[in-house]
């Protein structure tokens, strides 16, 4: 008997969503690009990339940052801060909270981030290291622009939030992390509400570099919006992104008290580690493995009642097969009854907001029985170690019934971490 | 207006975000212009880049209006 089985949990369901991504400035945009297969990888217009090995990335595009943001205020937040704030505020709207009627005391915000305001340091380092001869002057704003936390800290003051607030970190899983720690509290009876998820921007010429370094990116260069293609045999690792992602999660008589909007329940979450090389996955998925099973634990669920796996499938070499693998083990007979994507075909790896928008696409996909594909599979391309029996939606949307779907993230460090969601019923 | 003092008060602009018409000789950073103790160290270190001064911090702690800034770099210059 597990310790959560001594007390009564609560129940969390989802009531809100916040998106800003390379294939849409919000949920409702995103969501219909992913399901259309829409890439959005383009040239880097962020800087000027023409000497990087990699020259082309998923940017967020066309977003008027100070339609949201008062430009006074939005001076001092790193890029990956203004993200953060910007899905949040989508998904606090979407909630139809009314903050005048809660008791904030019981509203958290916990965000990921997996670097944190990377092009703030890039900027106020490199003026120091070019103007030496000045002394150490530092802008007073480098510190809370650039820290992983501050995210967390803009929203609670934007919206008077006083519950649980901080920043998750475990590189490419932190928001499902975020969504983790929110799921828990929220069920310990620690808060009513917790706006969750993640934001990142990293693509700068000190992210692309040094990524680029560790040959972790694709270098397509002539062909961006087909790079990002896991699964494939000619893959060649994965495209950077940039966005953010908001989940609100809430305590379920709390939602239904005030007549929210549920889009999906939140049923479990596992955490694991490779504890086996810093960047490299472990070749027969280990953490993997275990992740997932200390999910569907959680979660009470057997294989067979996962219809979806959002898979943390990057389009790298190693990646790939090592998590095609542990979805054999751990599903067995039912792997091959449900359906797998990777939605980095379309979007890139957002890094630290990754869990959070492919949670959003998990939430989305149980709610409306679809399935969004992993484009960029051509016929011809299979890998000898990839078992193509699977079905990994290739190239098109697929209808069926998603009674729960399952979100993988795998972190640089070796973090792993799962989120599952299901169809909200009495 | 001196050259000096259309460039300080086109750096409060831009960094405080507010209105040219506000940003009077007499008028305080923190008590009329709506900055914080961050912004006031920020605005110093962007005369100090803008103007080729060193403001040292006990100077700098002394400029706390529109007017302390202009005279300052005045002098400095």
């Amino acid at each position: 008997m597990t310790f959560f089985s001594y007390m009564e949990l609560k129940r969390v369901v989802v009531t809100g969503l916040g998106a800003v991504t390379p294939i849409g400035n919000n949920p409702e945009e995103t969501w219909n690009n992913m399901l259309n297969g829409v890439s959005g990888a383009a040239p880097i217009t962020l800087f000027d990339a023409s000497s990087f090995k990699t020259q082309f990335a998923c940017e967020v595009k066309n977003l008027k940052v100070n339609d949201y943001i008062d430009r006074k205020e939005a001076r001092k937040m790193d890029r990956y801060a203004q993200l953060a704030i910007i899905a949040a505020m989508q998904a606090m709207q979407d909630s139809g909270l009314n903050l005048d009627e809660e008791d904030k005391n019981r509203i958290g915000v916990i965000y990921g981030v997996g670097i944190g305001g990377i092009k703030t340091f890039e900027e106020e380092v490199g003026y120091w290291a070019t103007h030496q001869e000045l002394g150490p002057k530092f802008n007073p704003f480098f510190i809370p622009k650039m820290i992983a936390d501050i995210a967390a800290g803009h929203i609670s003051i934007m919206y008077g939030l006083h519950g649980p607030n901080f920043a998750t970190t475990s590189a490419c899983a932190s928001s499902t992390n975020a969504l983790a720690d929110a799921f828990n509290l929220i069920r310990l009876g620690k808060a009513n509400v917790i706006v969750s998820g993640g934001a990142e921007a990293a693509i700068t010429p000190s992210g692309v570099g040094g990524f680029n370094a560790m040959h972790a990116l694709s270098t397509r260069n002539d062909d961006p919006e087909h790079a990002s293609r896991p699964f494939s045999a000619s893959r060649d690792g994965f495209i950077m992104g940039e966005g953010a992602g908001c989940l609100i999660l809430e305590e379920l008589e709390h939602a239904k008290a005030r007549g929210a909007k549920i889009y999906a329940e939140m049923v479990g979450e596992g955490m694991s580690a490779d504890a086996h090389h810093i960047t490299a996955s472990h070749p027969e998925g280990l953490g993997a493995c275990l992740v997932m099973q200390n999910a569907l634990e959680d979660a009470g669920m057997k294989p067979e009642d996962i219809d979806y796996i959002n898979v943390h499938g990057t389009s790298t070499p190693v990646g790939d097969i090592s998590e095609a693998k542990a979805i054999k083990q751990v599903f067995g007979e039912a792997a091959y009854k449900l359906n797998i994507s990777s939605t980095k075909s379309m979007t890139g790896h957002l890094l630290g907001a990754a869990g959070a928008v492919e949670a959003l696409a998990s939430v989305l996909a149980v709610k409306n029985d679809i399935i969004p594909p992993t484009i960029n599979h051509v016929e011809g391309d299979e890998d000898p170690e990839i078992d193509y029996t699977l079905n990994y939606t290739f190239n098109k949307a697929e209808k069926r019934e998603v009674r729960a779907a399952l979100s993988n993230t795998f972190g640089f460090g070796g973090h792993n971490a799962c989120v599952i969601f299901k169809k909200y019923a009495e | 207006m001196s050259e000096i003092e259309s460039k300080v008060k086109a750096i409060i602009v831009d960094k405080l975000g507010v209105d040219e018409a506000d940003v009077k000789p007499e008028a305080s950073f923190t008590n009329d212009l709506g900055a914080d103790s961050l912004d006031t160290v920020e605005l110093i270190m962007e005369f100090e880049k803008e103007f080729g001064v060193n403001i040292p911090d006990d100077q700098a702690e002394k400029i706390s209006t529109v007017g302390d800034a202009i005279a300052y770099i005045e002098n400095a210059k």
